[in-house]
């Protein structure tokens, strides 16, 4: 048995925000709200002795499947605007007749099914291992294929096919020397026994410190730190 | 009360969802309506396993979300490469099928 | 030789085919041969006459079986000729006129380049028209009557060259298959009440059949007997058949096949004995062919329309004969024999007229032919008293008797049909006698450079042979009644009724009336100048000049109504039923058209329809389970 007052306020926090969905005009907002719909469900789902399916929808769902629209929202572009109003005459009424004679009918349907309350069996994760791993343990081989598969698609369909020939290393040392520029990398920042940061110039042979390891932006940055205590001062040995 | 409230929530969610695909021209809102459908589906499952007694009903469930997840990893996946193309999500753009 | 009859048909028809296959290589010796066939069958015919005359008179109906034609279940026919008096009559007629006619024609036809194809058409028709009259079954009669109406049509429009000549054959063609189908529906008749089309079995069931039956197997009948004899309503076709060359008018259409009708009459005596109202039509028919054809022959300036015209109204006679039952039979076969003398001898004098006036055929034209053509004369003379009824001539015999019969009877009946004759006689005096004065006497009106001449012996021989036969034959047939008692077995004995006027007073007045018709001819056209022109006249002179306007009432009632109803229905069928066809595919694809518009392309909408199919399933799935 449910508190009636928990049901109302989980009823609350799915459906109002899924209205969202029909009148919100970012896309943006409609994720969030679509993402507080998820989280009233995994609660929903807590309160029906289902915790680890809560759970597994928070990650899943919220954490994972929302994101990944986000993500693509972002990649497609934050700000569009949706106008609302319809173009295909005649979609909007039939549209909502037909989704609202949707909702009747299912409603319809569930109103003459009697059914009697059982005792609960938590959804504890052992419970549900057991019921995986056991009775429908070809069921989740299934799917772990699926998935692979859907991976496998999603990489295929975001291919990007190359537009121009790709840029090999021969052609750009070839640039290089072209142009006259230095054929070889630049040296990397120093790294010593007390310092190693990005601030820290190489020592060439002589012990002297390179200018050019240190990265352009520090300077710009006025980032860079003196270079003299680097200096490193070499025994005379050979050398007189 | 009895968890059956749940799945006439369930209900009013999916026509919810329902009304969000054939309504919005976003192709991604309406990817979203179809994971609200898919949620609603959930949610139901959910609450007749409660009723019932058993865990089968939420292991349904788990699975709905696995393949969940992987639809809409695919989905999403041609939604960007549909506006690779064509520089736009708008449903109502594709209309090669018109007769 | 009653058995060997079948050359009679045989060897003309051989012949035909000789001449037609041969082609040009026959044009020196084909009109020759053409003549020898026809001369052939006249020997064979007078041969088996002979033989018929030395046997009892109720054994002289002689059947030849020739092969089995047809034989269904329903329908079991052979082809046999049936030679009996009546029959063999016709034989002599046919075969003794169409030979005299043949050798005419081959001085008549001589400067014609197509003198052989004519021969090989002639001796079509001789073989045709004698299929029709030795036939024993109505079928093999009609295969005779289609193929005389066939040589009919190549000889009308022999040189069809002329557009009104091919026209005037066609129109012919068309006039007689109306007959046709009289006879065809006659047939059809006669199958369904009496199982069988072959004289046996018809008169044998017509002796027990319904009256209404043998009435309508009697109209039917009448109705093919008037569109080959050009009988009143079917006789506008008889006028423009004088296209042909004269021997086929002399031929075709005086002497034999228009009277074919009047032998399919007598033959089916049987039936018209059961049906006397059929009788009766039959009788009216006669009557008013009879003034109609006097009418129109009195306006006529064409000296073969004129003689057509006479065909007409004699044959009219011969109807009216053969309407008046037992009594009449033998009558009509009398003056059908004489007028076939003496109507041919006229038209072998036209033709000879027109050969010495170069083709001309404007009796305003001529005049005084007597003293250039005087064997013409001679012989056109002795027919021209013939069909007038001057006695001792043939006409006098069989006409005479004629109008005796139609005297006899009960009611209104002998009055009409008795003053009609009286009244008939009268004028054919009249127009029969302005024809012989304005061609052979008064003043001569030729064109220039005529030179009128008397035509070679070649064709001045059968003239006179004919001219013999129209003095002397009806004498000879008349003595003793010795051709009625020949007819007899055929005709059946008919008590001689009383006319309800005496004969000698019938006699009397048909002598006056004669008389007066042929004086006041005299008057107008052999003393009187005779105008180079048609005068203006009277209205009913000019109805009789246009042939009492039977074309423009053919054309108003028939031709018409039947082009606008072909109109119409052409018409329908374009628009009703291919409307309807292609209304039902335009429409199918309109709608096509229509539901073409559900489909906008949009992927929302389709789901929107998905949706509503779901619904709509579910429903009936919710319904269903309960």
């Amino acid at each position: 048995m449910v508190e009636p007052f928990l049901f109302w306020v989980i009823a609350a926090i799915t459906v109002l925000p899924s209205l969202a969905l029909l009148f919100a005009r970012k896309a943006v907002h409609v994720a969030m709200a679509v993402v507080l719909v998820m989280i009233g469900l995994a609660v929903a789902y807590v309160i029906l002795a289902a915790p680890f399916l809560g759970m597994v929808q928070i990650v899943v769902y919220t954490g994972a499947v929302m994101m990944m629209f986000v993500f693509v929202i972002m990649l497609i572009g934050v700000k569009g605007k949706e106008d609302l109003t319809e173009t295909i005459t005649g979609q909007k009424w039939l549209g909502l007749l037909v989704a609202a004679g949707l909702g009747l009918f299912l409603t319809g349907v569930i109103s003459r099914v009697t059914l009697n309350l059982q005792d609960a069996t938590t959804g504890d994760p052992e419970v549900i291992a057991g019921a995986i791993f056991g009775k429908f343990v070809v069921v989740m081989e299934t799917l772990g294929f699926v998935l692979i598969v859907a991976a496998v698609g999603a990489l295929v369909l975001s291919h990007m096919p190359r537009l121009t020939p790709k840029h090999t290393q021969k052609e750009i040392a070839a640039d290089r020397i072209r142009v006259g520029a230095d054929p070889v990398n630049k040296p990397m920042p120093g790294v010593y026994a007390r310092h190693n940061a990005l601030d820290v110039p190489a020592l060439d042979p002589h012990g002297e410190p390179i200018d050019e390891s240190i990265s352009r932006v520090l300077e710009v940055r006025h980032q860079t730190q003196d270079q003299e205590p680097y200096h490193a001062h070499l025994e005379k040995g050979d050398d007189k | 009360m009895s968890p059956v409230a749940f799945v006439y929530l369930a209900c009013v969610l999916f026509a919810i969802g329902s009304a969000a695909v054939l309504l919005r021209r976003n192709a991604i809102v309406a990817f979203m309506g179809v994971e609200l459908m898919l949620n609603a589906a959930n949610l139901a499952f959910v609450g007749f396993s409660r009723l019932h007694g058993s865990v089968d009903g939420q292991v349904m469930a788990f699975f709905v979300m696995v393949v969940a997840a992987a639809e809409v990893v695919v989905g999403l996946a041609i939604i960007v490469a549909i506006f690779r193309a064509r520089q736009t999500v708008s449903l109502d753009e594709p209309s090669e099928l018109k007769g | 030789m009653l058995d060997l009859t079948w050359l009679l048909i045989a060897v003309p028809l051989a012949s035909a085919f000789v001449l037609l296959l041969a082609g040009k290589r026959s044009n020196g010796w084909g009109h020759w041969l053409g003549v020898a066939a026809s001369g052939t069958a006249f020997v064979v015919g007078l041969l088996a006459f002979l033989q018929m005359l030395g046997l009892d008179s109720h054994d002289r109906a002689h059947s030849v079986h020739l092969f089995e034609w047809i034989n269904t279940g329903e329908l079991n026919l052979s082809a046999g000729l049936l030679v009996d008096p009546l029959s063999l009559t016709f034989v002599l007629l046919v075969t003794f006129v169409g030979t005299l006619i043949h050798i005419y024609a081959v001085g008549y036809m001589e400067h014609d380049p197509d003198r052989r194809r004519f021969f090989a058409y002639l001796n079509l028709f001789i073989a045709a028209m004698l299929v029709l009259v030795l036939a024993d079954s109505y079928l093999l009669l009609f295969v005779g009557w289609e193929g005389v109406g066939l040589a009919s049509y190549l000889l009308i429009g022999f040189w069809n060259y002329r557009n009104d000549y091919a026209t005037a054959a066609n129109k012919a063609f068309v006039v007689n298959r109306i007959g046709d189908l009289g006879l065809i529906f006659a047939l059809g008749l006669m199958f369904t009440a009496f199982g069988g089309v072959d004289f046996a079995t018809v008169f044998a069931g017509a002796a027990s059949a319904s009256t209404a039956t043998l009435t309508g197997i009697g109209l039917a009948l009448l109705l093919a007997a008037c569109g080959k004899s050009a009988q009143f309503p079917l006789q506008s076709w008889l006028g423009d058949a004088m296209a042909g060359p004269t021997p086929v008018s002399a031929l075709i259409h005086a002497a034999t096949m228009v009277t074919a009708g009047v032998y399919l009459i007598v033959r089916s005596a049987a039936v018209f004995e059961g049906a006397p109202n059929a009788q009766l039509v039959v009788a009216i028919v006669g009557a008013v062919t009879l003034l109609f054809g006097a009418i129109v022959g009195m306006a006529k300036d064409d000296i073969k329309k004129a003689l057509a015209a006479s065909t007409m109204s004699q044959i009219g006679y011969m109807m009216l004969a053969a309407g008046l039952g037992p009594i009449g039979y033998a009558f009509a076969i009398f003056h059908l024999v004489t007028h076939g003398f003496f109507k041919a001898g006229m038209f072998l004098g036209a033709g000879s007229v027109m050969h010495g006036m170069k083709d001309q055929v404007d009796m305003r034209r001529f005049g005084a032919l007597r003293t250039a053509m005087v064997v013409t004369w001679v012989t056109f003379g002795l027919g021209w008293l013939a069909i007038l009824g001057v006695p001792p001539f043939a006409g006098f015999f069989s006409k005479d008797k004629i109008i005796e019969a139609a005297f006899v009877g009960h009611g209104w009946q002998p009055w009409v049909f008795g003053l009609t004759a009286l009244i008939g006689a009268g004028l054919t005096a009249f127009y029969m006698s302005r024809l012989f004065f304005m061609t052979f006497h008064g003043e001569a009106r030729w064109e220039d450079g005529q030179h009128p001449h008397e035509s070679p012996a070649i064709m001045t021989v059968p003239m006179i042979v004919l001219a013999v036969g129209s003095a002397f034959l009806g004498l000879i047939l008349a003595t003793g009644d010795r051709f009625y008692t020949w007819l007899e077995p055929v005709t059946g004995h008919a008590e001689h009724g009383d006319p309800v006027l005496p004969i000698p007073v019938i006699m009397a007045t048909t002598l006056v009336l004669v008389a007066i018709g042929a004086g006041f001819a005299w008057l107008k056209y052999g003393r009187a100048d005779v105008p180079l022109t048609a005068p203006a006249a009277s209205l009913g002179t000019i109805a009789a000049r246009n042939d009492l306007f039977q074309d423009s009432v053919n054309r108003a009632v028939f031709e018409r109504p039947g082009t606008h109803l072909t109109r119409t229905l052409v018409y329908a069928d374009a628009a009703v039923i291919d409307g309807a066809v292609n209304g039902t595919g335009g429409g199918v694809a309109k709608t096509g058209e229509a539901v073409r518009g559900l489909q906008t392309g949009k992927s929302r909408s389709y789901a929107l329809l998905m949706l509503v199919g779901t619904l709509v399933v579910a429903f009936f799935a919710m319904l269903g389970g309960k």
